[in-house]
């Protein structure tokens, strides 16, 4: 009988046992999911944004079904970096499962200050910026489709943390090689991409918007495809690793990302329907590989032909 | 929070109608049945709904250390969908998730004010009280009336109003909970006070909560909002309370699924609904 196939996959200087992660927002801080999911078996948890304040979020309604997607306007609510550390990180301390924190902040300034902050938390292992929440009126989203902007918020994040360094991209990009150089120029260790495709939707009868923030992102298997041809655009353009996500539902899914060049995959929306998502997705790459003769998960980084 | 929920794969044994549009819906589950408390939820995923994503949360009618039930009716999406389901089809749940009703024996003189599928959700709280007491079911229509026979079955005292008149007294269920209190109030049992449990239309519970704020009682109010993950992660479903370590009028967001959805009165902020 075959070996399994090394699942092992490099972020920089992080080793994860394998390319599966649980994206941002969608996972909460860890114990949300701890009795559903073996959070140890898992790439990575890359927990929901944080900041050096607390913050409220939106208000309500946040969040609608529409085909095959959600659309959400949360409004990256959050108990602030202090409070993220004290309440969460004793509780992760007793996972061994890579922790990737998704920081945010209104300036550049603040994005330096989180990431120096997390630097000090040795349980905290990398650092994905988020600069492309459709949600936020200030920072964030005006970062994200700004390369100059980009440029500046990763020498600043990298001017104050040795972890690696993910910047996050927005779907709704002109030119997702330039972004994914820039970023790469700046000092990021990867990529991660898509976040949530700016969406709205209307109820017909009252004729107002079904979320208080009037616009939201989308996310889910509605936006798979968008999400797959901007990783392959990024991948083509940088050496260093992309993070596929947007829609992942199967390992199919996920196995597309990867061929297209994704080095790693993020599984977001769908661990909401069914929390062992990821897990699921882990296998299934596992069984792709040993069918198709690979080793190593990095044999079909790429693999596209075109 | 109550742990641990479990994520359960499920057989149907039973899918009828019980009265008019809603239906019951009775599933062989030895993992969360035993742990249920009431006024706790499941999140379902409705099988076949393939382009709407989210489970739905349904409030547990009944369970015992093999099953539960949910009540539901045919309205949306996934209600609709939920209409084929037949017996001996599996079904993924998640549950048993939120915090329920408190239940204990300190509790006097419970009432409970129930409407629509709030009938179903409020079964289990009378089951396990110690005392029996009173629920005022209100409905538009006699089609929406439920559960009358359990109650009565358990010893409890049904009241029932519809907007029309078409079973018990006409009018709103707040107006026959309104007669109850000032008949107690002239003539109270001094070793009793009245304590609310509500489940039902968030106008009804805002309702409830003025008549207990006003009198003073205690009311805890099972608070429906949209969900997206059940478990506390996504924060869809949040509502506004009051904030325990702040200043007077100052609020946090609760999550519904996970610090609710039963919460006392005094600890909503209504701003946002109506």
């Amino acid at each position: 009988m075959s070996k399994a196939p090394d699942l092992t996959t490099t972020i920089g200087t992080l080793t994860l046992r394998n390319p599966v992660m649980v994206a941002s927002g969608t996972f909460g801080y860890g114990p949300e999911y701890a009795d559903l999911v073996d959070l140890n078996a898992l790439g990575a948890v890359v927990v929901k944004g944080i900041r050096m304040d607390a913050g409220t979020g939106n208000p309500t309604p946040r969040a609608v079904e529409t085909a095959s997607g959600l659309i959400n306007a949360i409004g990256l609510p959050g108990p602030g970096v202090e409070e993220f550390i004290a309440s969460y990180i004793p509780f992760l301390e007793d996972y061994t499962v890579p922790l990737v924190v998704n920081i945010w902040g209104t300036t550049v300034e603040e994005y330096g200050q989180v990431a120096a902050r997390l630097s000090e938390i040795e349980r905290v292992n990398a650092l994905e910026l988020n600069i492309s929440c459709p949600n936020i009126k200030e920072g964030s989203a005006m970062f994200g489709t700004d390369p100059e902007m980009i440029r500046e918020v990763v020498q600043v994040v990298r001017a104050n943390t040795t972890l690696p360094i993910i910047p996050k991209l927005a779907p709704n990009i002109a030119d997702v090689a330039h972004f994914a150089r820039t970023c790469e120029a700046a000092g990021a260790d990867a990529i991660s991409l898509i976040n949530s495709v700016p969406a709205m939707a209307i109820d017909i009868e009252t004729r107002r918007p079904l979320i208080a923030n009037v616009t939201g992102g989308l996310t889910g298997p509605a936006i798979h495809p968008i999400a797959v041809k901007q990783v392959w655009e990024a991948a083509a353009a940088v050496d260093i690793p992309v993070i596929g996500m947007g829609g992942i539902c199967t390992a199919a899914d996920a196995l597309e990302f990867m061929i297209a060049g994704a080095t790693a995959v993020a599984v977001g929306t769908a661990n909401f329907t069914n929390p062992n998502t990821a897990i699921e997705v882990i296998g299934g790459i596992s069984d792709y590989l040993a069918r198709h003769g690979h080793q190593q998960a990095s044999a079909i980084v790429g693999s596209v032909q075109i | 929070m109550t742990r641990p929920m479990l994520s359960e794969t499920v057989a149907v044994r039973r899918h009828e109608i019980l009265h008019g549009e809603y239906r019951v819906l009775e599933m062989t589950a030895p993992g969360i049945g035993p742990h249920v408390t009431p006024g706790q939820f499941v999140h379902l995923l409705v099988p076949g709904l393939d382009d709407a994503l989210l489970r739905r949360p349904f409030s547990i009618y009944r369970a015992d250390h093999v099953s539960i039930s949910i009540l539901y009716k045919p309205v949306g999406k996934g209600t609709r969908a939920m209409v084929d389901i037949a017996p001996g089809q599996t079904i993924s749940l998640i549950g048993p998730l939120g915090n329920g009703f408190p239940v204990n024996d300190a509790i006097k003189h419970p009432l409970l004010v129930a409407g629509g599928y709030g009938m179903a959700a409020l079964y289990m709280v009378a089951a396990g009280m110690t005392e029996t007491g009173t629920i005022f079911m209100g409905g538009r229509t006699a089609a929406d009336i439920l559960c009358v026979d359990d109650f009565r079955a358990i010893d409890w005292t049904v009241e029932i109003t519809t907007e029309d008149g078409s079973l018990g007294r006409r009018g709103l269920v707040t107006a026959a909970l309104d007669d109850y209190l000032s008949n107690w109030k002239s003539a109270p049992i001094p070793t009793a006070t009245p304590e609310f449990f509500a489940c039902g239309p968030n106008p009804m519970l805002r309702a409830v909560s003025d008549r207990a704020r006003h009198d003073g009682y205690t009311a805890w109010l099972s608070m429906d909002r949209n969900m997206g993950c059940g478990v506390g992660a996504c924060l869809v479903c949040v509502q506004k309370v009051r904030d325990p370590r702040g200043a007077n009028g100052d609020w946090i967001w609760a999550r519904v699924c996970t610090e609710g959805p039963v919460f006392e009165c005094n600890q909503i902020v209504w701003d946002e609904h109506e």
